[in-house]
Formats: structure tokens, sequence, C-alpha cells
């Protein structure tokens, strides 16, 4: 628990992945072959196989936030989104800056919750007057939300869990890989919440025979939810589609046949809304076959996610397992 | 076999985005004694090969796209009735009292239930049916269904092709499994050509979900020239701008920013000198086809468009115009032959 | 500082997709500065061969504008807008034909013969036509076909201190690269002046993938929206000097060529502001994810009124913005990011 504890602790909203990719780093380092930082930063993490086959596993290091964008001459910040951020599920949150300083997220008070809009927030760092403020906070520093880290039996819930989960599942099976056929290329993309791009350059950099993406998925089990088949606690769940792609029929069928075989516990994914960062792998260059597996979370996008960690060990015995053994 | 046999056979199989690779068999039988080569790319898109005299120097990459919209299953109830949501596009309002195919571990038929009148209120009847609300039935009960069928497995309306009146023919799939069929034409009327370019007749993948899978294919083959083959509406009943084609009267050319001004003007020249019935429509932005992810792919390809007007868009019960199909084949074959060894399209 | 070059950029009738007219003028321009190269989708691109870093400078050639739809039978023209245009400016201006200068008017109804419902509404873009002075579709088919490009009419205007014209979004940036091109640079520097930015950045990414740049900025014409009410809702501030974009819709700029430009700023003591609100896209997008992609920023010049007929700068804007590009690029000659 203490990585993962670290992994969301760490600050990296999109564009400023730096302090999460230093720790990913440090771990993964003594299981892979080839570790480097592309211009963008990503991190491409290679341990190389037996055949020439190349397989591009990933997972996004950056994490939704805010970024300062005027201040008021009474010292309220206001601010725009990094990635979509609901304005319902970070009112009264509080946010943190990379030098420490922290402020509530408030509304106008004439406003309505009902029609509440970005615009309509500001965040309080409890500074008297535009000076003060200017000498806490810049206009352009970028924020992500402060969450608690709590384990209560087997769910864990923090913030950030979209996408450090993946990010920790990624070294986990890094750290379990022994054998496998093909050459593995263990991806941390940055930039996935704003505009895929990590992904794009990446893929094409790596020209991947087969992808499977590692990202968190919604549930369909709270009161009176959107019918969806995932459930927490159900295992691993196998991607069919999302907004922005379909996983290709032969891996998923792998994906299948690999959890049968090795009785992973796991179920079906379907997401309406929503993408990953598999819309830009499987249509790179001339295609990629690309699948995901996805975690079960609850409160996507809010300063405190879930996830049982049940979910996440089927995740990571399949990620391996599929690791191991794929080669076309 | 001809391309109205193979536009019939193409709108009966059963492919949505994804499983474009269903096709390849119907599509390297007909192609086959029409090119020279026959490869797969990544993802399931389909690419025959005509060689032509520049010997891979000059290549024109023609493309329609293979997949249909659908839906997929979502849930299996207690009773065993299926729930489900679509793939791409589809109206739900098509949906009640439709006959479908869910492709399981096997094929299995089912149908959306439709409450009968008798038990509707007029007020029910005002309104549409949500895909939330409907389910599949197989008549099978629950432990019968989880044997064949999983969420995820994808189902197609059962439909088979079949003449109207005159030319017209119905089916489902024709977006844009007819624009397959124009290839198929055009590569049957370049059996009697001489052409300095080398043809690549492309059945791209995933163009309904707005994945832009034509941009793998694209990037492939690396043409000089990008032509998309796609539909338009032919609703002609409707009062409505928008709808640019009418079936029967010629091939809608396209004309704006996403289309390559010098060649669209050639393209245009060559219908007109060969008396082949056709009408410009223009795009100010996104054409929404395969012409737009083709245009930009590499270090940039001058793309062409054309449609096949056609009726009923998006539904099980699409209405073309066979002649427009023939009619399409002749203008890319004629425009083909008419590329030469030397030409400038430069801007 | 002479703008004559600035009065001919933006005099070119150049929409997105028709690029022509101004590539033409700013070739005249800059051939004798390096090598060209104009690609399939129109872009013109300038090559300073040099050793070192490949570094792109980007602009936009195209403007917002207008496409022939549809001829009616009594000869008014339909037309769709290219580019994001807002219907509701184009209510009784005037347009003029690229192909062949002509002019038409876009016109309205008089409000004496509105009712009361339609005089508080807008007039939705599909009932606007344009008026060439022709009375049948046959006459009006002289002189205009389906797919023909118009832009606004609009004259340049010297006000002293500050300029209005049409398309000053992205002209402005035109005429900053082709004064940066004057000069040699201790790197291999390509000026890109792209097309069919404003239909979705189309050139840009085709032209970063050919030149495979190392660094890339991006020079704009930027939106001000600062005669909004509330001071916290403008983007930019005309006057306050050259604009650092932070994040758009299309990418965010990279943490330390981000650092370099703002130090760069400060320690010359160059007036700069930051590009606030994350509204917009510009070409920086495409180009950053270009191949396995590239460090990228934008800086623009603040200008009022983008999209519409009457856009302003204000020259000090635009000398500052020059300065602080030219020190920049001093500095990456120098590797100092």
């Amino acid at each position: 628990m203490e990585l993962l504890n670290k992994l969301t602790a760490a600050f990296g909203p999109s564009g400023y992945e730096d302090e999460v990719a230093d720790i990913i780093i440090d771990e993964i380092k003594p299981y892979v072959d080839e570790i480097k930082r592309d211009r963008l930063g990503n991190i491409i993490a290679l341990k190389k196989g037996k055949t020439s086959k190349k397989i591009m596993t990933s997972a996004h290091m950056d994490q939704i936030g805010v970024m300062v964008s005027y201040i008021e001459k009474e010292g309220y910040l206001r601010f725009t989104n990094v990635g979509w951020v609901d304005p319902h599920a970070i009112l009264y949150h509080i946010v943190r800056f990379k030098n420490g300083v922290t402020g509530i997220v408030s509304k106008e008070d004439k406003k309505e919750i009902k029609d509440l809009k970005l615009k309509d927030l500001y965040i309080d760092i409890g500074a008297c007057s535009k000076e003060e403020a200017e000498s806490k906070v810049r206009i352009g520093d970028f924020a992500v939300f402060k969450s608690f880290f709590k384990l209560v039996g087997d769910r864990v819930y923090s913030g950030a869990l979209d996408d450090r989960i993946g990010c920790y599942i990624l070294i986990e099976a890094a750290k379990r890989l022994k054998d496998n056929k093909s050459d593995v290329y263990f991806t941390f993309t940055v930039q996935e919440e704003t505009y895929t791009s990590g992904a794009a350059t990446s893929a094409f950099a790596i020209e991947p025979d087969m992808a499977v993406v590692i990202d968190v998925t919604d549930t369909g089990d709270t009161p009176n939810c959107n019918a969806m088949a995932v459930k927490m606690g159900d295992g691993a769940a196998i991607k069919v589609k999302d907004g922005g792609m379909i996983c290709h029929p032969f891996i998923k069928k792998f994906l299948e046949e690999t959890a049968e075989k090795y009785g992973i516990k796991h179920q079906y994914e379907i997401l309406v809304g929503g993408a990953t960062d598999g819309s830009e792998i499987h249509v790179s260059k001339t295609g990629v076959l690309t699948g995901a597996i996805s975690i079960p979370s609850r409160y996507v996008h809010t300063p405190e996610e879930l996830v049982d960690m049940k979910d996440v060990e089927a995740v990571i015995s399949l990620l391996t397992k599929t690791l191991e053994e794929w080669e076309k | 076999m001809d391309g109205k046999e193979l536009l019939f056979k193409l709108s009966n199989l059963n492919a949505v985005s994804g499983s474009e690779y269903l096709l390849k068999n119907t599509l390297s039988d007909a192609f086959k004694d029409y090119v020279d080569d026959i490869d797969e790319g990544n993802l399931g898109d389909f690419i025959a090969h005509k060689k032509g005299s520049s010997d891979g120097k000059f290549k024109i990459m023609i493309a329609a796209h293979a997949d249909e919209v659908g839906l997929l299953v979502t849930g299996i109830d207690e009773r065993g009735f299926i729930h489900f949501n679509e793939v791409a596009g589809i109206d739900p309002k098509t949906l009640p009292a439709q006959e479908v195919i869910i492709h399981g571990k096997k094929d299995v038929y089912g149908v959306i239930g439709a409450k009968p009148p008798h038990v509707l209120s007029s007020d029910d009847m005002k309104k549409a049916v949500k895909i939330e609300d409907m389910v599949i039935d197989t008549g099978l009960d629950k432990d019968e269904v989880l044997k064949l069928i999983t969420i995820g497995d994808f189902i197609t309306i059962k439909r088979e092709a079949k003449n109207l009146l005159g030319n017209f023919m119905t089916g489902k799939a024709l977006d844009d499994r007819s624009g397959i069929a124009i290839l198929y034409e055009c590569a049957r009327e370049l059996q009697k050509m001489n052409h300095y370019a080398d043809v690549y007749f492309v059945s791209s993948v995933m163009e309904e979900t707005g994945c832009g899978g034509v941009s793998t294919s694209t990037y492939k083959i690396n043409p000089q020239i990008g032509i998309a083959v796609d539909v338009t509406f032919g609703d002609t009943y409707l009062d409505d701008d928008d709808v640019d084609g009418d079936c029967g009267k010629g091939i809608p050319i396209y004309v704006g920013p996403n289309l390559h001004p010098k060649l669209t003007e050639k393209l245009i020249e060559v219908a007109k000198e060969n008396n082949i019935p056709h009408s410009i429509s223009v795009s100010p932005g996104a054409t929404g086809t395969d012409a737009w992810e083709m245009q930009i792919q590499r270090e940039g390809v001058p793309t062409l468009l054309i449609s096949l007007p056609l009726k009923y868009m998006h539904t099980s019960t699409e209405v073309i115009d066979y002649r427009d199909v023939k009619t399409a084949g002749k203008l890319l074959a004629q425009f083909i032959s008419e590329i030469k060894d030397g030409d400038s399209y430069e801007l | 500082m002479n703008y004559d070059v600035l009065k001919e950029y933006t005099d070119a009738l150049s929409p997105s997709g028709c690029e022509g007219n101004i590539r033409d003028v700013i070739k005249s321009k800059v051939q004798n500065f390096g090598d060209i190269v104009v690609d399939s989708m129109g872009n013109l691109m300038v090559h300073k061969k040099g050793s070192g870093k490949r570094v792109m400078i980007a602009a936009h050639m195209d403007e917002v504008g207008f496409i022939v739809t549809s001829i009616c039978k009594d000869g008014r023209i339909k037309f769709g807008t290219v580019g994001g245009i807002d219907p509701r400016i184009l209510v009784s201006k005037r347009v003029v034909f690229v192909k062949n200068n002509l002019l038409g008017v876009i016109g309205v109804k008089p409000i004496h013969l509105q009712d009361r419902e339609e005089r508080g509404k807008p007039i939705p873009k599909k009932d606007l036509f344009i008026d060439i002075g022709a009375t049948s579709k046959e006459e009006a088919e002289k002189y205009v076909k389906l797919g023909d490009f118009a832009a606004f009419e609009s004259e340049y205007i010297d006000l002293g201190e500050t300029i209005k014209a049409k398309a000053l979004d992205d002209r402005i940036g035109c005429f900053l690269l082709t004064k940066l091109l004057k000069d040699d640079y201790d790197f291999d520097l390509y000026g890109a002046f792209t097309a069919q930015e404003e239909v979705g950045s189309r050139g840009a990414g085709v032209a970063a993938y050919r030149i495979k740049p190392d660094v890339a900025i991006a020079i704009e014409g930027t939106t001000c929206a600062d005669i909004a009410k509330d001071e916290k809702d403008f983007v930019t501030t005309l006057g306050d000097g050259p604009a650092i974009s932070l994040m758009d819709r299309t990418s965010s700029a990279s943490g330390k060529l981000l650092k370099m430009i703002i130090n760069t700023a400060e320690e010359n003591k160059i007036p700069y502001q930051f590009r606030r609100g994350i509204v917009g896209g510009n070409d920086a997008g495409r180009i950053s994810r270009a191949r396995e992609g590239c460090l990228t920023c934008t800086i623009s010049v603040p200008t009022r009124y983008i999209h519409s007929p009457i856009s302003m700068i204000k020259k000090k804007d635009f000398e500052n913005t020059l300065k602080l590009i030219k020190l920049v690029l001093k500095n990456i000659e120098k590797g100092e990011f």
C-alpha cells in the first residue's frame, strides 16, 4: 500500500508529471532492461523478450486539476480546468499547489448550486489582497485536489486513483513478469486527461504489434445509477468498447481466454461516455491490435475515488499473464 | 460475379465496427480476378492492389468503409431478456419490432419487443421508446442464453437485401458497402484500361464510430492521391438544404477545404467530358467521411470525395439506385486512366 | 516600423482551403531567405539551413470566410462559413469573392417588416444570403459557382497606435515570421506559414510531420475579449504586451520552454501577459503531438475582435512580441532550456 499511497500523493496534473515520473522510474528500474523519458515526458520502459514482437502496455501518470487564470484584487483566485472537472464534485474541497499552498474551492454566493459552472467558483487561499496572493501563487500555477488515502478492508479511498492505480498495476506486473515472449514496453503516459497526446507520441515511437491499456472505469452498482455491467468486486474488467475505441475482438478473446485459463475473476466493460489512451494507440501508424483491462472504480474525477484491491489484484494477474504469453 | 451480386452478398454479411475483417473472404473472392495482390491491414482493413505502369511510384488509394451501424449486448436479466445499446448512430425509433441476430458463441435469433397497441395509452404512443427500455427476446430461458451470449457481443438487424421497382434496391449496411461495390465496378472498368497510377482499393475500418480507422490504411499505403467514397442523403422528399443527392440523377462531387482544389477540378472535368451525370456538393469544413483523416496523414495526401445518394441512412431499410453505383465506378476509372506521368497538381 | 507588408498581408483574400493569394504574397517576400517548399495542403515552408536544433516557427496564412453552397432561383447566394464565425456579426456586412474580386452584401430583412418576436432573436444562419446584384440564377452563375470562396470586405486602417484590418488573426503572425526569417540563426530553422488552421489546424500537423522539429513556437493573433464587463473574463488585454499561452483546448505549454520564455521577458524588461482562460486552440496542438512529439509554446499578439472584419492590434504589442521572440530564439541558440 505504501507504493500506491506514494503514487497517489504525488503532484502530477496534466503537463507537470515529473514528480510522479521520478517515483515510477525508481520503482521500476530494477525490473526492466531500458528506461527513457521522451520529449513530452512519457516514460518508456522496455523489458526485452525472445521474439521480435512488441507489446505496449500503458497507464497515464497525469491527474485532473485546475490552473489559476486570474487573481482578484481581494486575493481570490479564479481558475480553469485541467482535464474534465465537474464543478459540483469539487465545491468546498481543498486544492493544493506544488509549493504546498492550499485553498478552499467556493462558489459565488448568489449562484445556485444546480446551475453551477466553473466560472462561478473561486479558490480562497486565505490571502487578503492581490499582492498577498501573488506572493504565494501566480497565474498559470497548477493545483490538484487534496485527498486522504485510506484502506478499509479491501477497498482503497484516495484521490488520483485515475490513473495512479494503473501505474501501480504496471509496476507490479513488471515486478512479477518472468519470461515474456515478446518485448514489453511499460509506458507511463502524460497528458491523457487533456489531449491524449502522450499516448499518440509514445505509440508512434514504439510501433507496437499489440497494446493493452490499463485505466479506471465506472461501475453500475451504486444507488439509482445508469445501467452498466461492471460491478466492484467482480474482478478485472475486460473492455469491449468505450467512447474512443472498440477493442479488437482478437485481443478481447485473448484476454478472456487467459483469464479463464488462470482462473482470474473477470467481467466485461462497455463505457458509454469517456475514452482512454487506447483511442490514440489503436490508430497509430498502420494500426495496433488494442485491448484494455480496466479497474472498476467509483466516484471517478472527484477528490476521493474508490477501488477494490481484489479487483486490482485480478488486473495485475491478468496483465502479467497476458504479457508473458502473448505472441501473435 | 457482377457488382450488384457482390453488393447483395456484402449487405447480408454482419460486421459492426471493429469486426470488418469478417468481410475478407467475400471481398478477396470478388476482387482477386481484377487486381494483382491482396493484403490485410492490422485492424482488419482490406487492401486490393492493381498495378499501374508507374510501378509503385504513383499510388491512388480509393476507400469505402466496411463497418455498419449496430448494437451490442450490455446485460442479460433474470428472465433471460437481453439489454443492449448502440455501437454507432442508430436511431432507437427504428428498433421496436425489429428482428435481430446476436453474434455470440453462435448466431442467435431474437426480436426487439414492442407492446401491442391494445395495452398502450395514447400518451405512451406519443413518446419515442428509449433504448434502455427495450429488450431482445430470444425465446430462450436465462441459462440457455448465458451459454451462448456474453456482454459485449455484437448485434445486427436481420435483413436480406432485395430489389425494389426499377433500379432501386434495399438492404442494411448500404452505407457504405455500396461504396465498396463502387470500388468493385471501378476495378472491373479498369480491366479494359491502361493506367499509370497503381490503384489500391481499400475497405476501411471504424468510420461509423468516428475512430478514423482509414488513417491506418492511408499511413500504410502512403498514396499520392486519396479518394473517399461514401454515401450522402438522397431524401429529396424532405425540404432540407442538407440533402445534396438525388438517387439515379448522378454522383455528388465534393468541394471545400477537405478536398484538393486542383484534383477536384480535374475530376469534375473528367465527369463533364465523359457525360457522366454528377453534381457539386460543398463542404465548408469537415466532410464527416474518411476524407477528413486521409488528408492529414504523414506529409499530407491530396484528397477527393464522391458520394452515393442513399435514402433512409443508418436504418436497415436503406435504398439506393444501383445505376449510381455503376456511374460512380465509371467516373473513378475514367479519372484514374487520365492521371498521367509528369502531371503536376502543385498548389 | 514600416507596416506596409502587414497591409499587403491583410488585404489578401484567403479563407481556409483557398490560401493561394496570401501564399503568393508571402512567397514574394520570403523566397530569398531559404529553400521553399509548398506541400499538398498548401503549407508554405521556408528552410534556413543550420546546424544544431531543428526549430519550427509557425504562423497560419488562412482567415475565416465564406463558401458558396447554393444559388437561389432569384440570384441570391447561399453560403457556409469557413472557420468559426458568430453568425450574428454577418448581418449587413460586405464580402468579396476571391476569384474575381466581386462585391456582395449580406442583406437582411428591414426592421419595419420584422415582428416583435423576430426583432429580439438573431437571424438563423440558414436564412442569410449574399446579394451580388444578380436577378436570376443564370446571371449569378456567370460570376460565381458552387464552392467559390469569399472573405470579409475590410479596409486596412492605421489609427496611429492601433491598426484595424481583417485577418490580423493570423496575418500579424505571418508578418512577424517574415521579419524573423530575414535574420540568421545558429540552428536549423523552418518557418512554416501553415494552411487551414481555422478549420482544425489541418496544415500544421502535416508540416510538423515533414519538418520533425525538436522545438516549435506558434505565433498567433489571439483573442482579447477585454471588452467583457468583468476583468476576470478577459483572455488577454490590448496594450499589455505579448501574450504567452499557458494552456488551451489543444495543448499545454511545455514546462521548460515556458519558463525560459518568461525569464527572457523578465530579464529584458519586456512587458508581457499570460493568455488566461483555456478557450480556443492553435497550431501548437498538432505540432506538439506530431510523430514522437516536440516541445512547443505559443506567443501571441493580443488582437481584439478576431474572426470579424474589424480586428485590431496595438503596434507596441506587435513590436514587443517581435522583440521577445527574437530574444527567445537567441536563448534557443544557446540551448538554454
